[in-house]
């Protein structure tokens, strides 16, 4: 696949996906069980996400900078500091620890 | 041009007006502070090895932060070989998306092309603030404000950080990995209410992480979506007679 059948592809499969929202008729969110997996699933890959994002590196796993920046993140969300603002904390630690390295 | 479809309604109560400011308010805001780390996704993106022109088609078509990191962070890892992995990851984050819609369609309303508009800015943010909102017109704008806000102001910062990101060479030294894991852990937290949720959230770390040396880039993150399909389908840890409609929209809101 080139770069851009995949950046098209995943795109206009995301796009999809919200339009198929509004043509499912609202007695699906009653059942129990999808909405539970529908929930669980995007805990999960959120979840999974960060750890290959904070992990990974290629195929191999590494501790780095990323990990105390992470750590950091998660306690500002713990004490509801605003969403950009630890965003923005995350990136300066990480980038402190590899200028002090 | 706030709430298209609004129709012009009889006297409006003061209270009702003071709402509805509230809730422009509110939208624009989160647009703002959300579009803020747009810029972090163009930069990452090109470093990811996308040009401008894809960078920007991706924030434009696909327009859903966590789908767009979750695509970008495959490929950086795997290149275009892990291509069916990376639209995977990205649609399947991209499934709440959808039920989001089946809550915000009442708001909105009938008419095909205000739908089709509807379901393109149908994210997080737009239907957070939406569904927060006391009246079903300060819904809708709500609803319409956050998400053409949102929409304008990632569109912009992604190609400031596309054009950024060409320019700064090493985006490590600047920390910009850190901050999309990072944007995952907010997108992640409100979330972690439940005992249900917190358990598969570990299982999918530990999971995710052991078989990253293990397959290729993008199916660690597939194979540990399936705990929550197995978690889901026997409600492992969950409350016996649970309502399914618990809260899906929630998200850390700037």
């Amino acid at each position: 696949m080139t770069l851009w059948q995949i950046i098209i592809g995943a795109s206009i499969a995301v796009l999809a996906l919200k339009l198929a929202g509004y043509l499912v008729p609202p007695s699906v969110l009653q059942k129990p069980t999808p909405a539970r997996i529908a929930d669980l699933l995007t805990v999960a890959l959120l979840a999974a996400l960060i750890a290959v994002q904070t992990l990974g590196n290629g195929q191999a796993l590494t501790v780095d900078a990323r990990v105390p920046a992470v750590i950091v993140a998660a306690g500002l969300f713990a004490i509801k500091t605003p969403f950009i603002v630890v965003v923005i904390v995350a990136a300066l630690v990480a980038a402190g620890v590899r200028a002090l390295a | 041009m706030t709430s298209a479809g609004t129709k012009a309604t009889s006297p409006v109560d003061p209270d009702e007006q003071r709402q509805q400011r509230l809730a422009v308010r509110e939208g624009v805001f989160v647009g703002l502070a959300t579009a803020a780390y747009g810029v972090s996704f163009g930069a990452l993106s090109v470093a990811a090895g996308l040009d401008i022109w894809q960078t920007s088609f991706i924030s434009i078509v696909m327009f859903s932060g966590g789908s767009q990191f979750a695509l970008i962070g495959v490929l950086a890892a795997g290149g275009a070989a892990a291509g069916p992995a990376a639209i995977a990851s990205a649609a399947l984050l991209g499934v709440r998306n959808g039920i989001y819609g089946i809550r915000t369609a009442p708001i909105v309303g009938a008419g095909l092309w205000k739908r089709l508009a509807a379901g393109w800015i149908t994210i997080d943010e737009s239907t957070a603030v939406a569904l927060a909102q006391p009246t079903p017109r300060t819904r809708r704008i709500g609803f319409w404000v956050t998400g053409l806000a949102v929409f304008i102001g990632w569109n912009i910062t992604t190609l400031v950080g596309a054009l950024i990101g060409d320019a700064l060479g090493d985006i490590r030294a600047y920390g910009l990995d850190a901050a999309a894991a990072a944007a995952f852990v907010g997108l992640l937290w409100p979330r972690l209410k439940r005992m249900q949720a917190i358990a598969v959230a570990i299982a999918a770390m530990v999971v995710a992480a052991t078989l990253t040396p293990v397959f290729m880039p993008g199916v660690p993150v597939l194979v540990a979506a399936l705990v929550a399909v197995v978690v889901g389908v026997f409600n492992w840890w969950g409350a016996p007679a649970a309502s399914g409609a618990a809260s899906t929209h929630t998200r850390a809101r700037s």
